[in-house]
């Protein structure tokens, strides 16, 4: 990309103060979407996709902390590790891996075809999306319910069989809730903003700022998906080949 | 970014791919292949992952900036991850207190 691409435009009437030029003018020729410090709509979107790429660095930076716990704790107490990975629903575990990577499958296509200004897929693949994002959570609702009745929530009610076990699988415990509980809460999130983005659907003229508010949107529930994949295996796969699960 | 806007069949195909490598997850997590099983399982998850970065969130198709802003996060997070294991992987190494 050229240097001459980021470099501040001059109005041909050489006025420097934008809010005296802006108007809506015979030589006020931009689109009214553009903002005025981006040199074309092109390099708006690719800005607004960045924005979200370099938060999404921090995230990703933001779990790896929480996953480097893991990993070392984990390093410590393999075997409390294992068996307290056993007792994690597996089916459910594997069915909330399938609706979030379903998910994923809709909401590429929301993003497509808001590109594409068609707003019947958009809006139907968007609701089908948050449809399969709260299946994820009624699921993760169930799994929690069930810990908070088997005594696996860590704290004073936490109790292990084995007392040998017990402080390692408290610990696996204390991870399994802070991370997959991170998880829940960037989902929720999540639905919240595609809530937003489906509601403005409905009356969008599809200008190239909400498209680059869609891809946007997309990017995030992409992410969401990719902590997932590397949370399942992790947490519900440990040593699964020990007592055949 | 570029208007490029993708046909739903490779969408599909990507679909396709995520679904196999989390049943093929499940298979190796339930055979004894030692230290592989790890590898493998997290080999795969990278996979999965990659697809969804480079298909799923446009990597392919964005700028060089984007780019190097997503590779960034990988290096930071090897740091992490490298830097917090060589501390622990190599303590009791030495005959001193702490080390």
């Amino acid at each position: 990309m050229s240097a001459d691409h980021y470099a501040p435009t001059v109005h041909p009437s050489g006025e420097t103060n934008v809010h005296a030029v802006h108007g809506s003018g015979p030589d006020h020729h931009h689109n009214p979407y553009l903002a005025h410090h981006f040199d074309s709509e092109e390099q708006q979107t690719e800005a607004t996709q960045l924005g979200m790429w370099v938060f999404l660095v921090t995230e990703i930076m933001f779990f790896g902390g929480v996953f480097t716990a893991y990993l070392i704790y984990r390093m410590k107490s393999p075997i409390p590790f294992a068996a307290s990975s056993h007792h994690l629903d597996l089916t459910l575990g594997g069915l909330n891996t399938v609706l979030l990577i379903v998910s994923s499958l809709t909401m590429a296509f929301a993003v497509r075809q808001a590109a594409l200004k068609d707003r019947k897929g958009y809006i139907n693949n968007l609701i089908l999306t948050m449809i399969l994002g709260s299946g994820f959570l009624v699921v993760k609702y169930f799994e929690y319910s069930e810990k908070f009745h088997h005594h696996l929530v860590p704290g004073p009610k936490f109790h292990w069989p084995n007392a040998g076990q017990a402080h390692g699988a408290e610990q696996f415990f204390s991870l399994y809730f802070a991370m997959t509980g991170l998880h829940a809460l960037h989902m929720i999130i999540g639905l919240g903003l595609l809530t937003v983005i489906l509601i403005q659907g409905l009356t969008t003229t599809f200008p190239a700022r909400f498209k680059g508010r869609v891809e946007t949107m997309g990017l995030y529930w992409h992410f969401v998906d990719i902590v997932w994949i590397f949370l399942f295996p992790l947490l519900y796969l440990i040593g699964r080949h020990y007592h055949g699960g | 970014m570029s208007e490029h806007v993708e046909k739903k069949s490779v969408y599909v195909t990507i679909f396709l791919l995520l679904i196999v490598g989390t049943a093929l997850t499940v298979f190796v997590a339930f055979q004894d292949l030692g230290v592989l099983n790890n590898i493998v399982m997290l080999g795969i998850a990278v996979t999965k992952a990659s697809l969804v970065v480079l298909y799923f969130m446009h990597a392919r198709h964005s700028s060089m900036l984007t780019k190097m802003t997503i590779l960034a996060s990988v290096v930071w997070l090897l740091i992490l991850f490298s830097f917090t294991l060589q501390d622990y992987l190599t303590r009791g190494m030495l005959p001193y207190p702490g080390k």
